[in-house]
């Protein structure tokens, strides 16, 4: 068991290293540096506007703060998963067929490494860099949100446990397609599978606001089968289940507002979900002639 | 039957990728200390046998015996230009589970004489330092069995001399090794047998002594030079009667010796 699990490490860290020292790290610290001044600058702007809570508010008044502070972090939730995964994709690409065809598979795979070692290192080492992004960046907004605004979340680390998982299951979504495609195939695969989620969540938006079942179920569905959707919009519904609601409704009719509670059963299945791609990908890697 | 102890034993080997085969039922063996080359014209099912060889394609059928640990050096192949060569051999040792430390590290790296070149960056080395570093890579963890995929494409003459003493040194180690290469004096120079490889099938094999041994008795006529291929020495005094019977006028008669270039080439000929 010792063995197995030397294996997968050195395969993740040598992929960490690899991250390190081709600037990967540096370049997504240096961007996420900016991104989040930015973000500070637009969140001072933001409150300045926004007047101070009265004591006591009865449930039917709006607490703009709040708004203003859910609508932020709901900024924050989107573009540090977006961030991520993209983080995650370009980390996990590559990894078989692409690593095979420029010839830097062949010489560590006949090794008394196996080809399930290989890939869990891989994803290991995708996951770890991108789950570590999205939470730190998540709570680097909570945190300026909740000293620049005076608004904390309720349940940040719920939020938080969901963009990981979501980023962990795009990793393993993208070493599946890494035994399939090559590269820049995947890639834009990849992506544009997280785009048609959004999407999809979208619509479920639209549904809600025109009545539209067959929209809602679209949605639902699409939030199912691709669970990094679901996961996004449970968190965001997380964020904003927390304010009054009023300010709640208004949140949600938002161009975030794509929210929804995923219910008890969305953390194991997500789980569930990363580990059957994870399997599927393995079996196909050890029937791959490389 | 493959024997017991052979390095690599490969028997009955086929391969097909869709329709097209790749290897039509291949037998060979290496033996403990044995070279054995690995010729044929290209796509003749070389890196085919190789890759399956080492455990990187699935054989369609057929049986892999071979002695663990191997080494093996890709054709193609690459090692991540951001390492050091240091680090590639500290990396294939972890995963090889060698416990040879810095000092098998040292002394692979003098082997393919890049001892000076430790701290280098892949991405700093020529195509030649590369195909050295793979070759001490395929050597990490003492392989009772090394596969080369034509380790010697990039190298100039001084860095060819360099894989044959190599080659020389791992045979005295007791080490059976595969090469599969193009270069015939190569593999006239270091090879204990050679199999020849022709559209998957096993169409010549044998030392190179053995293989050499079909010579060719070369005639000159009013016409020109006649080759008669498979006649020796003995075989001059008939053929020039036969000629000057048939009425030939002979300016002269000769036995001439078999190159491997001669008998790889013919016998691929022949093969088609």
């Amino acid at each position: 068991m010792k063995a197995h699990f030397e294996s997968v490490w050195i395969v993740a860290w040598q992929a960490l290293r690899e991250a390190r020292r081709r600037r990967v790290l540096l370049v997504v610290v240096a961007l996420t540096a900016v991104f989040g001044g930015l973000y500070a600058w637009g969140a001072v702007e933001v409150f300045d506007n926004v007047p101070e809570a009265p004591a006591g508010l009865p449930a039917l008044v709006i607490d703009e703060r709040a708004v203003a502070g859910s609508t932020m972090l709901g900024l924050a939730i989107f573009g540090a998963l977006f961030l991520g995964v993209i983080l995650a994709t370009f980390l996990s690409a590559a990894a078989v067929r692409g690593d095979a065809e420029r010839g830097l598979l062949q010489p560590l795979l006949v090794r008394p490494l196996g080809r399930g070692h290989y890939l869990v290192g891989r994803f290991l080492a995708a996951a770890i860099t991108s789950m570590a992004f999205v939470v730190l960046v998540y709570f680097a907004a909570v945190v300026a949100i909740g000293l620049i605004g005076d608004w904390w979340p309720a349940s940040p680390g719920a939020v938080a446990l969901r963009l990981a998982l979501a980023v962990a299951s795009v990793a393993a979504l993208a070493l599946a397609g890494s035994t399939l495609m090559t590269a820049t195939a995947n890639g834009i695969f990849v992506l544009m599978l997280y785009g048609a989620g959004l999407v999809g969540g979208m619509m479920g938006s639209i549904g809600n606001a025109v009545g539209s079942d067959r929209l809602v179920a679209i949605a639902d569905t699409t939030a199912w089968a691709l669970p990094f959707q679901a996961l996004y919009r449970d968190a965001l519904s997380r964020l904003f289940g927390d304010l009054q609601q009023t300010g709640g409704v208004l949140v949600s009719l938002g161009p975030l507002g794509n929210s929804h509670d995923g219910g008890p059963v969305l953390l194991p299945w997500a789980l569930l979900f990363t580990a059957l791609v994870l399997v599927a990908a393995t079996a196909r890697l050890r029937r791959l002639d490389l | 039957m493959a024997s017991a102890d052979a390095a690599l034993a490969l028997t009955e080997l086929h391969k097909s990728y869709g329709a097209k085969t790749a290897l039509r039922g291949v037998d060979l063996e290496v033996g403990p200390g044995e070279v054995v080359g690995l010729l044929g014209p290209n796509g003749a099912g070389k890196s085919t046998l190789t890759k399956i060889a080492c455990g990187l394609v699935r054989a369609t059928s057929g049986s892999v015996h071979l002695a663990k640990p191997v080494g093996y050096l890709a054709e193609l192949f690459r090692f991540p230009d951001w390492a050091t060569a240091d680090e590639v051999l500290l990396l294939h040792q972890r995963l090889a589970r060698s416990a040879g430390g810095a000092a098998e590290r040292q002394e692979l790296l003098q082997l393919v004489r890049l001892e000076d070149n430790a701290g280098t960056r892949v991405e700093k080395m020529s195509k030649g330092m590369q195909q050295r570093l793979g070759i001490a890579q395929a050597m990490i963890g003492s392989p009772k069995l090394l596969l080369l995929d034509e380790p010697t494409s990039a190298l100039d003459p001084g860095g060819r001399h360099t894989v044959r003493d190599l080659l020389s040194e791992v045979k005295s180690r007791g080490i059976g090794v595969l090469l599969n290469t193009h270069l015939l004096t190569e593999v006239e120079q270091v090879c204990d047998r050679v199999v020849i490889i022709d559209r998957g099938l096993v169409v010549a094999e044998g030392t190179p002594h053995e293989l050499e041994s079909g010579g060719a008795v070369e005639v000159e006529l009013a016409s020109g030079t006649r080759r008669i291929d498979g006649a020796g020495r003995d075989d001059v005094p008939q053929i020039v009667a036969d000629l000057v019977a048939a009425g030939e006028r002979v300016y002269g008669a000769r036995a001439v010796g078999s190159t491997l270039e001669d008998v790889y080439l013919r016998t691929v000929r022949d093969a088609r």
